[in-house]
């Protein structure tokens, strides 16, 4: 019937903006969202984090950060106790006197700052590097993805701590708290990157044999803009997939490298840092301490855990 | 007349899904003799693999029988408990699939797994067994099948290959033989000579064979009766002759006319169904009355509002209000 | 069959040239390593002499061959922190993270196989849908997290277990094994929990999938058609497709387990090398952490190739390079 080359792209929907809503609201994602009371939970939870920990500043009892704040003599005080400063203490305070519940809050706002960030990074090297090797080609496409291959198959962990501790190495000592974040949000990103790039190459090297790429190609467009007008639309699925499922990842990741102490440093303490300080008094009877950072750590990964594996499964129905 | 080997009476599938019930094969009769080649044609999507499966009980979720029945032997067999079904799939009705290539565990040989098929069905020694899957190796065609039975899948040729699938159905002396596009996903020069092999070991064992195809030059070369399926439910059915030659239902007649002549066809090639203008309707929008209507040149009010049934119109049975009434 | 091997081994030797090359780098170009080792009161004169006596004058490629055949033999120079070798540093810590790893990678095969197969072929019963719920929570929870909540239930809860170290150990020439005391063995148990049970998770739910799309697979589907019975085709038919992709990937999981380690010692005041490195990254002991590097590279390449040696038992199509027969596709 139709046997003309087809040389545009496939068609974008060019509908008003309720029309498009509609059709979200009626799509196999959203229903299947709907009908999953896992997926919903999970959702409502980590925004519920989310909003939460970035408004820390502004709902938390006490600012966790601002040594002036806290009083040493509202040390050790058990949840809902009343402090020196009038603060109804819902999760008690810790050694120092810190409300806890402040403390989780602004420990979150770091976990997530950590996490958000080393994503984005690790998101927008892997998209690069694979739309590079699966345009490029040839021996620039064997090295990016021997690379992947050899980084994938050593954990995420051991790349995090190699470069983290290359990074206090090339840093100066005196700076080394400064720049803890930042050199943090560096290895966490530089350790996830492997998975973008081959996914991105896969769908690029499909892409690029199709048709209408061909024939952009031969309308004398740069490979630049067909990779961003064409490609790009097509991966942007898989790589927020891959990028839920890394948020959790990397919250985690923060988490065990402050718990391993080579985090975030100990005056702007994140989740894992705080569990590192209440593990010590797991003996001696003040268990809040470790039992709310722990709760909220818990929590947190295993809702955004679900919500990327309900994704997972709601758009690779095959295995479900 | 003796009963016959099978028998398919208002067979009717549905693969619900979250929007509706989509109906594959909608109120489907036919029998089959014993000895006897029936041919199942039509486009895919037409409901002839659905139609195999279900008589295996080999139907995949969530797709499952909601309505007629299955006979073997005037043995009812749809309704049967696993276990006993299991004994009469491979051992009675043996199926052979499209693809040889991945019809094969890879990891075992192919003498044993034709050893295995044969031991669970019957009480033979290991020896007797590999005695005698060398002789069906033979009888395939397969050369030098002393040596070839200790192969790996991976060693043959496709062609090989389905010769090795049709020995492994045979290995039990089955009744019946469901063969769904068993030439399908080989190579043009091997699929005649494996229709050949499929129509002389029914001849010569007297089995019977249901043969789904969408190439009319196979169902002309082997069939003794076909039937022709459109959107699950069955336009025409009758003996092959009659049917190539004169058929009665407006499908049916398209797709004949788009078959060159008939001593192509016979040549055994390109009788692809592709000439009918428009395409088959979606499981999920068949529309009222003939499912055939919107295509049908000769669509009358009556085609578009009530569905005709199969009736008796000279040799063949057919369903079309144009021809029954 | 001999050029896949060869194959293996080429590609094993060249990642461990391309992580020693970056340990290489990391010792000779992160920080001074002559400042390192002099300490702050050196003078110029034995700074000269010691950059000298390390051979930091000759050619950078010189100077890495030197890296390589001394790493060869296990030797990485002197731990900046320590003041003593490397190399007497990894072997005393060795036996302490090899017998946490093993005990664990045992644990985790086994048990993972047959959860897995189990999750597999009862779909929809109870206990698959319990045993995959516990195991997402594997999967989401930190590591670190287990090990506290299992030393708050045994050690401070149930006091069963003692919470930290190895216990009491016996020598066995220059190796230490936990094994033949009743302490060392109990200070076993939690840690090989800790360290096993994420990648017992994990191998579940890889062989849970492989088997899933095996059960798909044409053949599978033909010897149903065939009669074989369901127990035959899920044991015979399908767990052995099922162990080919699964080997791989459970033998990569598996030398990870040895880097997962890092974790569950800093939990349990491990004295094995995890604790060495972790705490070699705080201080920035390039030498501790260029010799861990080349630890876990080791490890890791031998497991490849051990499951490269296992692909060609499992799958026929490997050992045989026959030419297909007959005609046709």
């Amino acid at each position: 019937m139709n046997d003309a080359p087809q040389i545009k792209p496939p068609p974008k929907a060019k509908s008003t903006l309720r029309s498009r809503l509609a059709a979200v609201w009626d799509s196999d994602l959203a229903w299947n969202f709907r009908h999953s009371p896992v997926a919903i939970a999970a959702a409502t939870t980590t925004l519920l984090i989310f909003i939460a920990a970035f408004l820390a500043p502004w709902i938390a009892p006490q600012n966790a950060f601002d040594p002036g704040a806290v009083r040493l003599d509202d040390g050790f005080l058990k949840p809902l106790e009343v402090g020196s400063t009038g603060i109804t203490h819902v999760f008690g305070t810790d050694s120092q006197g810190r409300d806890l519940l402040s403390a989780i809050l602004y420990g979150t706002r770091v976990s997530l700052i950590v996490g958000f960030a080393s994503v984005g990074f690790s998101m927008v090297l892997g998209v690069s590097l694979g739309l590079i090797a699966g345009f490029v080609g040839g021996r620039v496409d064997a090295l990016i993805m021997r690379v992947a291959d050899v980084q994938l198959s050593f954990p995420a962990i051991l790349i995090a701590l190699l470069v983290f501790g290359v990074g206090r190495g090339l840093i100066h000592p005196t700076q080394h708290e400064r720049m803890a974040v930042i050199v943090l949000i560096i290895a966490i990103g530089l350790s996830h990157w492997a998975q973008y790039a081959r996914t991105v190459r896969g769908a690029t090297l499909v892409e690029r044999n199709k048709e209408y790429v061909q024939a952009a190609r031969v309308m004398g467009r740069t490979s630049g803009a067909i990779m961003g007008s064409h490609v790009l639309p097509n991966v942007i699925g898989p790589v927020l997939v891959i990028a839920t499922i890394n948020l959790a990842l990397a919250v985690i990741e923060e988490a065990t490298l402050s718990f391993l102490g080579v985090g975030v440093p100990p005056t702007q303490p994140s989740l894992g840092t705080l569990i590192r300080v209440g593990q010590q008094f797991l003996f001696s009877g003040e268990r809040w301490i470790l039992f709310f950072p722990a709760a909220a750590l818990i929590i947190l990964a295993l809702a955004v855990n679900l919500l990327g594996d309900w994704l997972r499964d709601a758009l690779n129905p095959r295995l479900k | 007349m003796t009963a016959p080997l099978l028998s398919v009476r208002n067979l009717r599938v549905e693969f619900p899904n979250r929007r509706a019930r989509l109906v594959a094969i909608d109120d489907v009769s036919f029998e089959i003799g014993r000895g006897e080649i029936l041919g199942l044609v039509g486009e895919s999507g037409a409901g002839k693999s659905v139609t195999g499966a279900a008589i295996m009980g080999l139907l995949e979720p969530p797709g499952h029988m909601t309505g007629g029945e299955i006979r073997l032997d005037g043995t009812r067999i749809d309704t049967m408990p696993i276990d006993q079904l299991r004994r009469i799939r491979g051992k009675r009705i043996g199926m052979v699939f499209q693809d040889p290539l991945t019809s094969l565990n890879p990891v075992y040989r192919i003498g044993a797994q034709i050893t295995e098929t044969m031991r669970v069905h019957a009480n033979i020694s290991e020896a007797d067994a590999r005695a005698r899957a060398i002789a069906l190796l033979a009888e395939v065609g397969i050369p030098a099948p002393e040596n070839r039975i200790d192969a790996y899948p991976h060693e043959l040729s496709g062609g090989m290959r389905q010769r090795v699938v049709l020995a492994l159905v045979l290995c039990t002396e089955p009744e019946l033989i469901i063969a769904d596009e068993p030439t399908t996903a080989l190579d043009v020069s091997v699929q005649a000579q494996i229709i050949a092999l499929i129509k002389a070991l029914a001849r010569n064992r007297g089995t019977s064979v249901m043969l789904i195809t969408h190439d009319m030059g196979v169902i002309a070369e082997v069939a003794d009766r076909v039937a022709v399926m459109y959107a699950g439910r069955i336009a025409e059915i009758g003996p092959v002759r009659d049917v190539l030659k004169a058929p009665q239902h407006p499908y049916a007649r398209g797709l004949m006319g788009a078959i060159p002549s008939l001593a192509k066809k016979a040549a055994g090639h390109d009788g692809r169904l592709t000439l009918i203008p428009g395409n088959m309707p979606r499981l999920s929008a068949i529309p009222e009355g003939c499912a055939f209507n919107p295509r049908c040149g000769e669509a009358i009010d009556r085609c578009r509002a009530e569905r005709p049934s199969l009736l008796p119109a000279a040799t063949s049975h057919v369903a079309c209000w144009r021809v029954t009434s | 069959m001999i050029a896949y091997i060869l194959k293996s081994v080429g590609q094993a030797i060249l990642v461990l040239v391309v992580v020693a090359a970056l340990a290489f780098s990391m010792f000779r170009f992160i920080g001074d390593p002559v400042a390192n080792m002099a300490g702050q009161e050196a003078s110029q004169q034995d700074r000269r002499e010691l950059a000298e006596r390390l051979g930091l004058n000759d050619p950078v490629p010189i100077q890495f061959a030197r890296f390589l055949a001394n790493a060869a033999f296990g030797e990485f120079g002197m731990s900046y922190r320590q003041g003593r070798k490397v190399s007497a540093l990894i072997a005393e810590r060795m036996p302490a993270t090899v017998e946490l790893a093993v005990l664990s990678a045992l644990l985790a095969t086994g048990f993972g196989t047959l959860l897995g197969v189990y999750t597999a072929i009862r779909r929809n019963s109870w206990g698959a849908h319990i045993v995959m719920g516990i195991s997402l929570i594997g999967v989401s929870l930190p590591t670190f997290l287990i090990g506290i909540g299992l030393i708050y239930l045994f050690a401070v809860e149930l006091k069963w277990l003692p919470s930290f170290g190895r216990g009491e150990t016996v020598k066995l020439g220059w190796w230490t094994t936990g094994l033949l005391t009743p302490s060392g063995r109990a200070s076993l148990i939690m840690p090989v929990l800790t360290l096993g049970f994420f990648q017992l998770t994990l191998i579940m739910r890889l062989v849970r999938a492989q088997m899933l799309e095996t059960l798909r697979t044409d053949y599978v589907k033909f010897a149903r058609a065939r009669g074989l019975p369901e127990s035959r085709i899920q044991f015979r038919h399908a767990l052995r497709n099922t162990l080919v992709p699964v080997v791989t990937i459970a033998g990569l999981q598996l030398g990870s387990v040895i880097a997962f380690a890092i974790i569950t010692e800093s939990v349990f005041q491990w004295p094995g090398l995890g604790a060495l490195f972790v705490q070699a990254v705080q201080f920035v002991d390039i030498p501790v952490m260029a010799a861990y590097l080349m630890f876990v590279a080791v490890v890791f390449v031998v497991v490849n190739l051990i499951v490269d040696l296992t692909y060609v038992l499992l799958d026929p199509r490997l050992k045989s390079s026959t030419a297909v027969v007959g005609g046709g596709k």
